[in-house]
């Protein structure tokens, strides 16, 4: 113990240890799926599938992660957003169908924004209902918070039942964005490399806002100690409810992403996907942003590889990877230190 | 006293209720003629014992799990694949018995060991994420469960309805159906007041210190793993006990009446309503739900019409009998924020935090 060395008071202080084993796992993974893929055209357009695929879990699992980092609430109701932003989306695409049909990129991008912008803004407004109604009054109460946001769950599925009916709806993709790009034999779906772009963008945009801002400076000393946050006179209550309105958005967001991906909207798409996102967030270590989408790459790879490799292992491949991980690390992939 | 293990109602009006509701249940097949009242009055006595199983992790330790119904399944398809394959006889229900309660134990310690060393909300993602994967392996593994369709059986010749006993009891032919009911009976209410022994046990004080103050419990030298452990180990036996008997009186098990999210749901509200951390709970909270599930519906539906009829926008949807839930999810929000210690705390005028 004697030979730690000892900064010298100008030194600034020691950078924290960067992990990067979990950064790398991704990568190791898609490497060791070659050789068992066997062809490399469907490697390509597998690898580019899941990546696609991750994005879109990321975007919707990232306010989750968050919500549960700052708050110290985990919202079973988070999947209900999902749904919700994919049926605003089709109350845009649908009548305008003649856009969404038209035969040019940018008509289409036309159309997509505005349906995108209305998912993001009525589950975030319906966020900060259900932040004030249900979550307000069991701060700091985990097994409520869990009964609450259940029953909210319900509700809200239900009323989506009531309002559109039970049958699916199906919401084509815009014609430009239809067909793959061919390079050589190598096939890469339009879409999924839409998908892609915006997902890395929204990625970026997170870590900026909270690696670069004062905002995300509070939003990470909150998550790491909130009284002393409180102590120094911010209002952490209304940096919550705002997080949990951005998180709220994002998953509406990620909500219209995945209709189109699928072409489909359904109220149960939301419970459906929560176990997902749930074993994202466990995956990623409870509250942290980098790990859940090192975890929503690694879950999408499994399926899609798995799908691809053992279809009837593909199933169950989200718990035996969920497992694995949690052996390795038990708090997961990176761990919020306060708790 | 020593059948209720000295933990009594507590309560006149609440023992007056509990007193009706079980010998309602104990004279259905006399007063209710027909297959419908008989019908509740079983899945009211299933749900009570699942429910009591289910508050003794809820309630009694303050853990949230997904994955009960997987034990619910887990009796419940076990029993229906004995029966189907090795055919209606004794043999197969208690290969059944052998076959599904050890597997309930086993996997209920699995995921105690693996995960309850982790603070609440983690627990309940990682049952949630389980239950999940456990409902596709069953409606996947189609050779073996029947996937969606499930499996339909008959029962040993003493159970089924064509075994007549009695031709004339006050007017009711007593038959195997008759005295699987009764079976039923006696078996939950026997499952009832075990774990009504349990936790008013020593060890259920345990639990309840771990509850409240799981680092005070363990620095008093509790091994709280150790009993979280074996307190989800025994739901989960209960859990299976249920299932059988409710694959026995159905004569099937499929994903819908055993595996599915909803049943979990519907637990979940039976707890809640009915109080968290009382046993005797469960008997309201399930006779509650289930009259209502059975008997609102077709009120919701005549609601429905009314409203379309006179054109109301709007309220036709919202009335449908299938949107019953939405209304039960508005019940469940409102009992845990207004009701927390639900209709057996309110009635013991004792309020007890739940968390």
């Amino acid at each position: 113990m004697t030979d730690v060395p000892i900064p010298a008071p100008s030194d600034a202080l020691p950078k924290p240890k960067r992990d990067l084993v979990p950064v790398l796992l991704p990568l190791i993974l898609a490497l060791l799926m070659l050789p068992l893929v066997g062809s490399f055209s469907s490697w390509v357009t597998l690898t580019v599938a899941s990546l696609a695929m991750g994005m879109m879990i990321f975007i919707m699992a990232s306010g989750l992660t968050l919500v549960f980092g700052l708050m110290d609430v985990l919202n079973f109701g988070h999947g209900a957003f999902i749904a919700v932003g994919a049926y605003v989306a089709t109350l845009v695409l649908l009548p305008l169908a003649g856009m969404s049909q038209a035969d040019s990129l940018l008509v289409n991008l036309a159309v997509l924004a505005p349906a995108a912008l209305a998912a993001m803004a009525v589950s975030g407004a319906l966020g900060l209902v259900v932040e004030r109604v249900l979550i307000l009054p069991v701060y700091g109460q985990h097994l409520k918070q869990i009964l609450m946001t259940t029953g909210g769950l319900i509700v809200a599925e239900q009323a989506l039942y009531a309002l559109w009916g039970p049958q699916i709806i199906p919401l084509p993709l815009p014609t430009a964005l239809r067909g793959s790009f061919i390079i050589g034999d190598i096939a890469i779906a339009k879409y999924r490399l839409l998908v892609l772009l915006v997902g890395i963008a929204v990625f970026v945009a997170i870590q900026l806002v909270l690696n670069r801002t004062k905002i995300g400076l509070l939003i990470r000393a909150g998550v790491e100690n909130r009284e002393m946050v409180e102590a120094l006179g911010y209002h952490i209550k209304r940096l919550f409810l705002g997080v949990f309105m951005v998180g709220s958005a994002l998953a509406g967001f990620g909500g219209i992403m995945w209709a189109l991906y699928r072409e489909q909207v359904h109220a149960s798409m939301g419970n459906d996907l929560t176990v997902l996102i749930f074993i994202v967030v466990i995956i990623g270590g409870l509250g942290s942003v980098g790990g859940c989408f090192i975890g929503a790459l690694l879950v999408a790879m499994v399926a899609n590889y798995g799908g691809f490799l053992v279809p009837k292992l593909a199933l169950v491949s989200n718990i035996l990877l969920m497992v694995a991980i949690l052996m390795w690390r038990p708090r997961g992939l990176y761990a919020v230190t306060s708790r | 006293m020593m059948l209720l293990s000295g933990d009594p109602p507590r309560s006149r009006v609440l023992a007056l209720i509990l007193i009706a509701i079980i010998a309602m249940l104990a004279i259905t097949p006399f007063v209710f003629p027909g297959a419908k009242p008989l019908n509740v009055a079983a899945k009211i006595c299933i749900f009570a014992a699942l429910v009591a199983s289910y508050d003794l992790l809820l309630g009694y330790t303050g853990t949230v799990s997904f994955a009960h119904t997987m034990f619910y399944g887990i009796g419940s398809y076990a029993m229906a694949i004995a029966l189907y394959t090795m055919g209606p006889n004794w043999g197969a229900v208690a290969t059944g018995i052998v076959i599904g309660l050890p597997l309930a134990a086993l996997l209920a310690l699995g995921i105690g060991l693996f995960s309850l060393r982790v603070e609440a909300i983690f627990f309940a993602m990682i049952t949630l994420a389980v239950a999940s994967a456990f409902l596709v392996l069953a409606s996947q593994l189609s050779w073996l469960t029947g996937g969606e369709d499930g499996r339909s059986f008959s029962l040993p010749e003493l159970l089924r309805p064509g075994t007549v006993f009695i031709q004339d009891l006050f007017g009711v032919r007593i038959n195997g159906r008759i005295l699987t009911y009764y079976i039923i009976l006696v078996g939950c209410a026997a499952m009832i007041l075990g774990l009504l022994r349990v936790v008013n046990s020593p060890f259920g004080r345990v639990l309840q210190a771990v509850r409240e103050n799981r680092f005070r419990a363990e620095a008093l030298g509790y091994r709280t793993v150790f009993h979280l452990t074996y307190a989800n180990v025994l739901a989960a036996l209960v859990a299976a006990c249920a299932g059988i008997l409710n694959a026995m009186w159905l004569r099937y098990a499929g994903p819908d009446t055993s595996l599915s999210f909803s049943i979990m749901l519907d637990i979940l509200l039976m707890v809640v309503i009915g109080g968290m951390g009382t046993i005797y709970g469960a008997i309201i909270g399930a006779t509650i739900f289930i009259l209502a599930q059975n008997y609102l519906q077709a009120l919701m539906g005549a609601a429905s019409t009314a409203a379309a009829d006179a054109g109301l926008p709007l309220l036709p949807g919202l009335l449908h009998p299938d949107r019953w839930l939405l209304w039960l999810g508005l019940l469940f929000v409102a009992s845990v924020y207004f009701f927390p210690t639900g209709v057996v705390g309110r009635l013991r005028g004792a309020p007890k935090p739940a968390d």
